[in-house]
This record gives C-alpha cells, sequence and structure tokens, in this order.
C-alpha cells in the first residue's frame, strides 16, 4: 500500500505523466462538474423549499456554502504543495501552488459578495467587522498577497520557495476561519452541517451536498486546465512537449 | 416546484434582486477564469508552435 502510494507520488512528480494522465481524466470531470451542478443548482433555484425564517433570499446558499468551503480547501491544498516544494523541491508542487491563488481567490471573492448580498436582506448590512467575515477577507488578502508575490519575482523556482513560506504561515488563519463562528459570538451562524448531526432539511442538504461536489468537480477542472498550461509553458525545451504542441 | 408562475420565480419573494445577483456574480467570476485559461493555453500553445518553427528554419 505505502510502496504503491510512494510510486504514484513520484510519478505525479513528473510533468509529462500529470499531462497524460490530467488529459483523460478531464473529460469525466467535466461531465461530473454538469451532472452535479446543473440539477444541484436548478433543484436549489426552483424545487427545494423555502427557509421559514428567510424565505427565498437563502437560496444564495446553494453557491455561498459551496464557495467558501473551496476557498479554504484551496488554500489547505495551496499549504500542502508549499510544504512539498520546501521540502521534496517537487516542480509540479509548484506549478499547482501558482495555479491555485488566482483560482482560490476568485472563489474566495464569490464566497464574500454572494455572502454580503444574503446579509443585506437576513441581518440589514452589506457588511460587519465580524470574526468570520473578517478571516474570510484576510484569506482573499493572502491570496492576493501570493499571486503579487509570484508575479514579482522573475526566476520561478525563487518564486515558488517565496511563496511557499507566505502561503504556509497564512494557514494560521485557517483554524481561526474555521472556528471563529463558536469562538465569538456574532453575527454569522455556526454550522449547519456536521458528520454527526444536521441542522437542516433532507431535501436542501442533499440539493447543498450536490452542489458542494459540483463546484469542487468546477474547481478540479480550472485548476487542471490552468496547471496544464502552466506544465507546457515550464517544460517547453523538453522534447515531449514539442511532440505534443506541434501535432495539436 | 415551490413557484406558480416565472415571474414568482424572478421575484424569489421581494428577494429577486439578491439571489440572481448573487448567482450572476458568481457566473460571471466562474466565466471570467474560464476564458483566462482559454486565452492563455492559446497563448502559451502559439509561442511554443513560433519556437520550433524558428529552430526548424534555423537548422
Amino acid at each position: 500500500m505505502f510502496q504503491a502510494l510512494k510510486r504514484l507520488y513520484h510519478k505525479l512528480g513528473s510533468p509529462k505523466y500529470f499531462y497524460e494522465m490530467t488529459g483523460k481524466m478531464l473529460p469525466w470531470l467535466i461531465a461530473a462538474t454538469v451532472l452535479l451542478l446543473v440539477p444541484g443548482l436548478i433543484y436549489g433555484l426552483a424545487f427545494a423549499p423555502p427557509e421559514r425564517y428567510q424565505g427565498d433570499s437563502y437560496r444564495i446558499i446553494y453557491i455561498h456554502v459551496p464557495a467558501a468551503s473551496i476557498a479554504m480547501g484551496g488554500y489547505i491544498m495551496m499549504a500542502v504543495a508549499g510544504v512539498v516544494v520546501l521540502v521534496w523541491r517537487m516542480k509540479m508542487a509548484e506549478m499547482v501552488a501558482r495555479c491555485l491563488a488566482p483560482i482560490g481567490a476568485s472563489f474566495t471573492f464569490i464566497c464574500l459578495v454572494t455572502g454580503s448580498i444574503w446579509g443585506k436582506p437576513t441581518w440589514g448590512t452589506w457588511w460587519v467587522w465580524d470574526a468570520r467575515l473578517t478571516s474570510m477577507l484576510v484569506l482573499l488578502f493572502l491570496y492576493i498577497g501570493v499571486m503579487a508575490l509570484n508575479s514579482a519575482i522573475n526566476n520561478a523556482q525563487s518564486a515558488a520557495r517565496a511563496t511557499a513560506v507566505l502561503s504556509i504561515v497564512g494557514a494560521v488563519n485557517l483554524p481561526i476561519i474555521k472556528y471563529s463562528v463558536n469562538w465569538w459570538n456574532t453575527l454569522h451562524q455556526p454550522a449547519s452541517i456536521k458528520m454527526t448531526s444536521s441542522a437542516i432539511d433532507p431535501e436542501m442538504l442533499f440539493t447543498l451536498l450536490s452542489c458542494i461536489g459540483g463546484f469542487y468537480c468546477l474547481f478540479a477542472v480550472l485548476l487542471i486546465n490552468s496547471t496544464r498550461c502552466e506544465v507546457l509553458q515550464r517544460e517547453q525545451r523538453s522534447n515531449w512537449v514539442k511532440k505534443t504542441v506541434g501535432a495539436v | 416546484m415551490e413557484f406558480d408562475s416565472f415571474q414568482a420565480f424572478m421575484q424569489m419573494g421581494k428577494h429577486g434582486a439578491f439571489v440572481w445577483s448573487a448567482y450572476g456574480i458568481t457566473l460571471v467570476v466562474i466565466l471570467g477564469n474560464l476564458i483566462a485559461i482559454r486565452r492563455r493555453k492559446k497563448n502559451v500553445i502559439e509561442t511554443i508552435q513560433r519556437k520550433i518553427k524558428r529552430e526548424q528554419a534555423g537548422l
């Protein structure tokens, strides 16, 4: 088992293998995105029951929660890739980490904007300096900081090492986001979905889970496509890239 | 279906502007990402192809 994982790790470290494998995976991922996201969103917008107190404004949940989950999941991924960059100097991890930043920033932006729009009819305000909202804004700034640092350093490898340090240090923010709703009792509500019990109607829950799954597939599609560009660019001197691109 | 008519669906019980603007902005951001990546792919491939041609001409 461990040996097989180790082999997979080494294989995935090869840009050529990554490019070939993701090329085969992409059509399936795109199909999964459509199959999960389209019915999920249609059901969430038109068929799921309205919320008892909020009426129909709650339907924003079907994009807000998936975006928030990806904003944090993407950051965890970037920090883990950062560790791999610093410890094992893996080139593939450098490329993935670099491509993660703008995509993660996009989903954090979606989470903040949809949350703000949802807050107006629900809380009566677009924005408060609530712990959850503030720590999420810090996450957006961390992503933007990583992007800025990446474009400020010309050498790809030095840029990757510098941003790896920044993203690992910034990971301190993640538990703060997660537990902010329990530590401080302000406006943002605590989590409704837990592994053991959920304070949410099953019809809403399955719709939301479908949307979360669909958003994760979409995130994977974006990340893989972006990383494939990065692979082609960085490996342009190698023969397999010349062959691949020449054949297109 | 929770709504009686298309109009009711658009109005979302007085919250239409909020719900639809949230979905609209999300769609714009995701499409923006897709377009940016597609453009980058085209740029990268064209640059490499030009380079290959130059190398072949130099030979």
